[in-house]
């Protein structure tokens, strides 16, 4: 477990502090310790069901969507408990922005689908402008260029989810959170869209949950390993938890937990 | 090729089977096509019957207001005009009410358990009789309402729809007990189309920092739009061809005014008051009233599919 005292650690943007997050009665994830360093890609990987979609969502606030889940402990962003109650989700999300696992271009053109977010975000610049810019960063641009104004609905999956995440480049976040954001996709989408990440850590912070391992150690620089335990006071749920959060080379080469060695062989997920 | 036809011959769905699916189909067929020869049937037989009518009065009895069966001379003026200022303006209330109130149920603001009671209970106003609901508003509605119809004319008289004098029975009774009926249609349709706009959308909007507000009216209602509009089309239907209730409130009047607070018609009650003792070129001229209406339904129609067409959004 990493607890660090946050002002010896210039370069967190977000910190996890004793994160427990409950769906109603049961307890997904249970005593979260976390740090995420600005201009990084992380990964969480983890079997199913060890709560790593469920802390994603948590740190933008998106959890409030759904009814009754309920989270403790502090997520400071920028040194600000995200969940104080003065602060405003819509706020966090603009400055979070996510990427969801199906790709969800909204029924508009492809031109709207980017001005859409950045006008209700107040964008007064050059919408043109933006419109390029993002779908460029998103390595997006070439394909699309000549067909702004068709429904971003005809493009193919992996361009839609490439849509997707030029939309949330448009509003400017400081952080990009991508759950999944392959695992819809063939892999030859999947390969733009990790080159598009890895074009991206110049400017932003990524945090990204994966079920595929290589690409975890592809993309990423750190590596959260998640993990589910049954409840020691013997209910019949599994409770997730933070395993092992280290360099995404020490997780994979050398990692210190015996279930992170027999999750990333294999053994178990 | 021998053992190959065995594949066949094995088959034993290939003798009465078959036939029955044949059977079957062309059942089917047979049946589906009524719904397409009784509605050309009707269409049919009110044109050739309304013909008489429509060759001795033309358009004018489009825009005439005489009703006189005993000098012969018909003009549906008034019918047509109660007819379009009844169902539309019932439209005008009942949309933003319907569909609100389908937001409010589809949306989390209040616990599950307090929307379920209130979705089922405007549901449950669709199961009122609507003679029973022309009764309620005879006895309740109508005194219940009368110093507002007052207020209306006494500040704003200078508007033609306030006009006159409140009457007992008038047009806008009449609107407002259609609102009664169209609320539940509007409602339930609106209701089941926004829950299915697909939760991906919302995610999407909340994902971009769009509020809750932005989100409904950007994303969710253009999304839902087209079903919406289906239920709107449906409330509309309603509205002209309602009978009963209207009948009763609207107080059956073939004087033209554009006054709401004073007696009507529709083209309905009209028909309804009128075809017991007609007779001669005055069922021709009700069916040629009754014409009428089936175009105005059929252009309001046309013009709301092509006004979905052109603002819904497609996922």
């Amino acid at each position: 477990m990493i607890k660090t005292n946050k002002k010896t650690q210039k370069n967190i943007i977000l910190s996890l502090e004793n994160v427990s997050i409950s769906y109603g009665t049961f307890e997904a994830v249970r005593n979260v310790f976390c740090n995420f360093k600005k201009g990084n890609i992380t990964s969480l990987i983890g079997p199913s069901g060890c709560g790593k979609s469920t802390v994603l969502r948590s740190l933008n606030r998106m959890n409030d969507l759904i009814p009754n889940c309920s989270l403790k402990g502090t997520v400071l962003f920028d040194g600000t408990n995200i969940y104080d109650k003065r602060v405003d989700p819509i706020e966090v999300r603009r400055r979070i922005g996510m990427v969801f696992q199906q790709p969800n271009p909204f029924p508009k053109s492809i031109y709207e689908n980017i001005a859409f977010g950045a006008r209700i975000n107040g964008f007064a610049g050059d919408m043109d402008e933006l419109v390029e810019s993002s779908l460029r960063k998103a390595a997006l641009w070439d394909e699309c260029k000549d067909k702004l104004n068709d429904s971003g609905y005809s493009l193919s999956g992996g361009q839609q989810q490439r849509l997707c995440i030029a939309r949330t480049i448009a509003i400017e976040p400081e952080i990009i959170l991508m759950d999944e954001p392959c695992s819809a996709l063939d892999p030859i989408s999947t390969l733009k869209i990790e080159e598009t990440m890895h074009e991206l850590k110049k400017n932003y912070t990524i945090i990204i949950v994966t079920h595929n391992m290589q690409q975890a150690l592809r993309v990423s620089d750190m590596t959260a390993f998640f993990n589910a335990i049954e409840y020691e006071d013997g209910d019949s749920g599994k409770v997730g938890y933070l395993a092992e959060f280290s360099s995404t080379k020490k997780i994979f080469n050398s990692p210190k937990e015996k279930t992170t060695q027999e999750y990333i062989s294999g053994k178990f997920g | 090729m021998e053992e190959k036809l065995t594949l066949f011959k094995n088959r034993k769905r290939f003798g009465i089977e078959k036939n029955i699916d044949i059977i079957f189909k062309n059942t089917a067929l047979v049946l589906s096509s009524f719904v397409a020869i009784i509605l050309l049937g009707i269409i049919l037989v009110v044109f050739f019957q309304s013909f008489e009518s429509f060759s001795r009065y033309g358009l004018k009895f489009l825009v005439t207001s005489e009703w006189n069966p005993v000098k012969d001379e018909y003009g549906a003026f008034t019918a047509i005009y109660g007819t379009l200022v009844t169902s539309f303006l019932s439209l005008l209330i009942t949309i933003p009410l319907g569909v609100g109130t389908a937001i409010f149920i589809t949306e989390d603001f209040v616990p599950k358990v307090v929307r379920e009671i209130i979705g089922s209970f405007v549901e449950l106003l669709a199961a009122i009789p609507s003679v029973v609901l022309g009764l309620w508003a005879i006895f309740v509605m109508e005194p219940f309402f009368r110093a507002f119809f007052v207020f209306l004319h006494n500040f704003f008289g200078w508007i033609p729809l306030f006009s006159t004098e409140p009457t007992s029975r008038n047009s806008l009774l009449a609107i407002l007990i259609l609102v009664v009926m169209l609320l539940p249609i509007v409602t339930s349709i609106a209701r089941d189309s926004l829950n299915q706009v697909p939760k991906k959308l919302r995610n999407a909007a909340y994902g971009i920092g769009a509020s809750r507000w932005k989100t409904i009216f950007s994303v969710i209602l253009p999304a839902a739009l087209s079903g919406i509009m289906a239920g709107v089309l449906l409330a509309l239907g309603r509205a002209m061809g309602e009978t009963m209730a209207v009948t009763m409130i609207i107080g059956n009047s073939n004087a033209f005014s554009w006054s709401l607070l004073s007696p009507g018609y529709t083209i309905s009650s009209m028909l309804a008051n009128q075809f017991g003792e007609a007779d001669g070129s005055q069922v021709s001229s009700l069916f040629y009233a009754a014409f009428v209406l089936m175009i105005l339904s059929l252009v309001v129609n046309i013009f709301a599919q092509w006004l979905v067409k052109k603002f819904s959004l497609k996922y």
